[in-house]
This record gives structure tokens, C-alpha cells and sequence, in this order.
């Protein structure tokens, strides 16, 4: 296991793009050979779901082709019949999803494979093992857990493929009501899709102007740039398989190239960032949480 | 505390053991094991029952902790164990069958789909939901969901569904998933200037006071931001949540239990808080009109204001 190469997949897409564009983005994906796996579906708002559906199924296609796997994965807070529908029909397949909410369980087969997305609580070994015993075969890590936690979950689940958030604005905080809707004066079922005027969300600033979050929505996430930016051979050690970048509105594929250099040893850490910064994230560099400390501490350097 | 809200009339009351098992992790609330055995006692002889929050997710490696919890929690004779990590739901089942398992509202089930998962999987007998649901939709679920559902009715208002939150170990590297809290007390600071009151979490300034501004506690879903071009409540007022004026139309929905979170507030609140509750469902059960209840209680609401949240639709 030590040997293998980290995979790099790429998570689902978080953001109202609109849909010539989302096709056009994984288009240049799977001509990238170092992805190795791709997310696709709306995770975050059921609304955006029909207008991405046609785009979505090109891209899943045409990833497919260039030999990339391809998971779908489910909505985050599945609450309107609309979205829970999308839910069913999700879990209902025999291929391997990813799965965002536990309501997607319960009309899952026992044991079709499927991913624990990094929205799931899985905080400790009992709960993936709950998971495991339902056909759950890889987990995101939920982002706010330590390094430390990463390393006991593998030591007790050897077998569990783990794959950390390593690269986007964290995703932190999912509500009933749309922020985007909100702040223009309007609410979710009468929002006119104003998300879509921001591709990486909207930026939220303190009171004395510090950078803080992002609203997407009915999504909150971080303003800084998460950023996994530990040695392989720690990756390893703490037993992580798969490193997962978030797509944003930079250039993925410079960030997926580093990633890559950086995940088989030929860069180092300070060149990872550097390579990273000039594709100008959204936000600055953060890993606070892998740490222990604070999502918002900044990354060295 | 326990004792208030029993002789102020509740049927059940809450309550933790004093470490991070539970989502309420503050100094100077909750239980030690002597402690929790003689509060289910005196509650029992008076017809009360205890439930016992082991609601936080258990950190890795560490699991036995919240074994531990859950075992005291039986030996104690608690009515009903309240959880949300699939682990600690799944020892509690599998060691402690006979227990009665309640579904916290920081597993954030709010669909039949998810509440059917855990009644099969764990023989979850109620659920809490997570505040994002409105009141028809309630009624919807209740309608496909042969477990007992349980709904908040006042105090604090979690903008974001409760579980699914990690704006405090973000500002602060602790948060109600990890260690049971909430914008812990010692991220909390104010400056003070003439003009202002500054609130401020983890150093953040999250809110900005005149002299005539009343605060509640600084909450990141409560605070002020710049965002859109304006400075304001971003996600929501500093308002608390009084589901009152909805009692009726919870209870016709099929609501079985109501909550009124107590145990972070002082014993007169509690007291008060619960006979208003008390008296306003036994004026349900006459059949008596319940409007007399709706303002009772308004003065005890963070900065004063009060919203009946996302059981109203158009609160989205």
C-alpha cells in the first residue's frame, strides 16, 4: 500500500455555473491525465439540478471515455420531494455513488459500494464501520477532523479507503434557508437562480474586514483555500489513499499538475503553494483543521 | 435546573454528563454518575422522565468514552438515550437493546427517508428535527413516519442545521461536532470604546453594538458581516426562537413532544419558560384558545426578539 500512488480525484462541483461552462470545465478535465477520479451532480441546492442534468450526463460520458471513474453524488440536505426523488433515484443505482445525507441509505441494496462524502458525520472508527457493514468502501474525511483522528480511523479500518479535502473553500455549514436568496430581499422558492453571479460563492467579510467566509446558497464555506499540504509519506502514514480537490473558478487543471508533482515527491511542499497561488485561488491558504487548531489558521509559508 | 423544570410542569427534561459526550459541554452544567442516579430517582417518583444527551460525535480512538456514557446513562435507569454518532447509536443498540433510543437533532434527520434508516438500523423510537423544516412539511413527514417526532419550540434558533455546522471550530478550532460546544465561552471577547460594544469570537469582530442595542450571546450565525455590499445580519437576526403561536398546528400535525432548551439558562427561566408551555398545552387539551400564551414569554427572547424560524416557509 505505501508504494501506490495518491490518487487525485476531483469533488463535486459546488457552484451555480452556468451549464455551457460546466461542460466546457470537465471537457478539459478528462483530457488532464492526472485525475484519476471525478464527483459529479448537484450537492447543494436541488434547484440548480435540471438545469446542469443534460451537461452532466456529457461530462460523465465523456470522463468515462478518457478512463477517469465516475461517481455521482447525492444532495447535502435533501428536503423538498423534488430533491429526495433525485436522492432515491441516486441511491437506487448499482454503481458505486457517493452519498452526502443519510436519508440516501435507506433505500440503498446492503451492499452496494458507495463513498461517505465529507458531509457525513463520520467522526470516529464505529461510525465507519456502521457505514462499512452498508457497503461504504472509501469516506471523505468530514473537514473538521484532525490529522490525528485520519490516522486512528485508518489504524481501525484498514481497509476503508481515505481520501481528505485537500484542495478549495471548505464546505462548513449547510441551512434551510438560501443566503443568496436573503440578502437580495427574496426567498428560496423565489430566488431567480442569483447564486450564479458567483462561480466560487460570494466573499463575507468581519466587521473589521478580515476575510471569513463564502456564502453559496443554502451553503456556507470558508473564504480561505484549503490546502493539504503534508508530505506524502505522512499522507501515507496516516493511511490517506486520495487527496480531493474542489473545484473552483482557477485553473483546476495547474492545480490538479501540482498536486500531482507534489503527491509523487518531485516538488516540495513551499512549490505546491507557490504553483497553487499563481492560479490565484479565491482565498488565502489555509490547513488550520488538519492541524487541530482553528479551519482558518493559514498554511505555512 | 431539573428539578425546576419538573415542578414547573415538563414531562421530560434533558441532561448530560459532565464531560463532551454531550452537545451542552459548559462549566457548571450537567451530571456526574452519583449525580444523574439520584436526579432520575427524585424524577421518577414524580412522574417525570429523564433523558440523557451522549449527542456529540466521539472523537477517534477514543470511542469508549461515550460507551461509558451510554452504559451510565442505562445503569441510571434514564428514559431514553439521546444520540446522533452512528457508532455510539450502534453500541447503545447492540450492548443496551432494551434502551430507549432518541435520534438528537445534531443527526440532522430531516426527511422519512433518514428517520427510517435510523429506526431500522438502530430501533430509533423518536427524533428531534433539525430546525429547517416548516410546518406543513413537518406534518408531511409525520404522515410517513411511524416514530415519534419531537420539535423545538423555544429558545436559541441554530440557523444551520444543527449538526451539519463547522463555522465555530472554523473560528475557533471547537464546535458542537467536535467537543460540544458552540462559540465557546473562552473565544468570547469585547472591546469596549465610548461609541461601541464590540463582540468578538476568536478575535473575529462578528458584531458592533450602540449603547442602546441589547446582545445575546455572539453566535457566528447571529453575527454582522460585510457581504452583497451591506454590513448586516448575514444569516440571521441575534432573535431566539418562540414556536408558541404554532403549538396548535404542531400538535394537529402530529408533533408528540415539544422542547424548550433549558440548560444553558438560569432556574427562574427555566420555571417560567416551562409552565408557560405547561399551561398553554393543558389549554390545548381543554380546547381553549392559546393566544393569551403567544406573548408570555417574549421578554425572556434574545435581544428581545423572537421568530417562529423555518416553520415558517417564507423564513427561507
Amino acid at each position: 500500500m505505501s508504494d501506490m500512488p495518491i490518487e487525485l480525484s476531483l469533488g463535486p462541483l459546488l457552484f451555480n455555473w452556468p451549464a455551457p461552462l460546466v461542460e466546457t470545465f470537465y471537457a478539459r478535465i478528462a483530457e488532464t491525465a492526472c485525475i484519476d477520479r471525478v464527483y459529479l451532480g448537484e450537492v447543494v441546492c436541488g434547484k440548480r439540478a435540471p438545469l446542469l442534468a443534460d451537461a452532466l450526463a456529457r461530462a460523465a460520458e465523456r470522463l468515462c471515455t478518457a478512463g477517469k471513474t465516475v461517481v455521482w453524488s447525492s444532495m447535502s440536505l435533501p428536503t423538498n420531494p423534488r430533491e429526495r426523488r433525485a436522492g432515491r433515484a441516486l441511491a437506487a443505482l448499482d454503481d458505486l455513488v457517493e452519498i452526502n445525507d443519510i436519508s440516501a441509505l435507506a433505500d440503498r441494496a446492503r451492499d452496494a459500494p458507495f463513498v461517505a462524502g465529507p458531509l457525513l458525520n463520520v467522526y470516529n472508527e464505529g461510525a465507519a464501520r456502521e457505514l462499512m457493514a452498508r457497503g461504504c468502501v472509501r469516506l471523505c474525511a468530514n473537514v473538521e477532523l484532525p490529522l490525528t483522528s485520519i490516522a486512528d480511523l485508518a489504524r481501525a479500518c484498514p481497509t476503508l479507503e481515505l481520501e481528505v479535502f485537500a484542495f478549495g473553500r471548505l464546505p462548513l455549514a449547510l441551512s434551510g434557508r438560501c443566503y443568496h436568496a436573503r440578502a437580495h430581499g427574496r426567498q428560496r422558492d423565489t430566488c431567480q437562480y442569483v447564486c450564479d453571479q458567483d462561480p466560487d460563492g460570494r466573499a463575507v467579510r468581519t466587521l473589521d474586514g478580515q476575510e471569513f467566509l463564502a456564502v453559496n446558497g443554502v451553503q456556507t464555506l470558508s473564504h480561505g483555500v484549503q490546502i493539504v499540504d503534508l508530505p506524502p509519506a505522512v499522507l501515507r502514514g496516516a493511511g490517506i489513499r486520495a487527496l480531493r480537490l474542489s473545484p473552483h473558478s482557477c485553473d483546476m487543471v495547474a492545480v490538479a499538475a501540482a498536486f500531482r508533482r507534489f503527491a509523487d515527491g518531485d516538488t516540495d511542499a513551499a512549490a505546491l503553494r507557490a504553483a497553487v497561488r499563481e492560479t490565484r485561488p479565491p482565498g488565502a491558504l489555509i490547513s488550520g483543521y488538519l492541524r487541530g487548531g482553528a479551519g482558518l489558521q493559514a498554511a505555512d509559508g | 435546573m431539573l428539578r425546576a423544570a419538573v415542578e414547573a410542569g415538563a414531562d421530560s427534561v434533558y441532561c448530560g454528563l459532565r464531560d463532551e459526550t454531550n452537545a451542552r459541554n459548559f462549566p457548571g452544567l450537567n451530571f456526574d454518575r452519583a449525580e444523574l442516579i439520584e436526579a432520575t430517582r427524585w424524577a421518577h417518583e414524580r412522574g417525570a422522565r429523564v433523558l440523557v444527551a451522549i449527542n456529540t460525535f466521539a472523537r477517534a480512538g477514543q470511542t469508549d468514552l461515550w460507551k461509558r456514557s451510554v452504559d451510565t446513562a442505562v445503569a441510571a435507569a434514564a428514559d431514553a438515550i439521546i444520540a446522533a454518532d452512528l457508532g455510539v447509536l450502534a453500541y447503545a443498540h447492540q450492548a443496551h437493546p432494551r434502551a430507549r433510543l432518541h435520534l438528537s437533532v445534531q443527526a440532522a434527520a430531516n426527511s422519512s427517508d433518514a428517520i427510517r434508516f435510523y429506526a431500522e438500523a438502530y430501533g430509533v423510537k423518536r427524533v428531534v428535527l433539525p430546525r429547517v423544516l416548516s410546518a406543513p412539511e413537518i406534518a408531511a413527514l409525520i404522515k410517513e413516519t411511524p416514530v415519534e417526532i419531537e420539535a423545538f419550540v423555544f429558545g436559541g434558533l441554530c440557523v444551520m442545521a444543527e449538526g451539519r455546522c463547522a463555522l465555530s471550530s472554523y473560528a475557533t478550532g471547537r464546535s458542537p461536532n467536535l467537543s460540544g460546544v458552540c462559540s465557546p465561552p473562552e473565544a468570547v471577547t469585547f472591546d469596549r470604546s465610548p461609541e461601541a460594544l464590540t463582540t468578538r469570537l476568536g478575535g473575529l469582530a462578528i458584531d458592533r453594538l450602540g449603547p442602546g442595542d441589547s446582545a445575546g450571546y455572539p453566535t457566528l450565525c447571529k453575527g454582522r458581516f460585510d457581504a452583497f455590499g451591506q454590513t448586516d445580519y448575514l444569516f440571521e437576526e441575534p432573535v431566539s426562537l418562540n414556536a408558541m403561536g404554532l403549538l396548535a398546528a404542531l400538535r394537529t400535525a402530529g408533533v408528540r413532544a415539544v422542547k424548550v432548551e433549558g440548560r444553558q439558562r438560569g432556574k427562574a427561566y427555566v420555571a417560567r419558560v416551562a409552565a408557560a408551555f405547561r399551561a398553554a398545552i393543558d389549554a390545548l387539551d381543554r380546547g381553549d384558545d392559546t393566544t393569551r400564551f403567544e406573548r408570555q414569554l417574549t421578554d425572556l427572547a434574545e435581544g428581545g426578539r423572537e421568530t417562529a424560524g423555518a416553520y415558517r416557509k417564507a423564513w427561507r
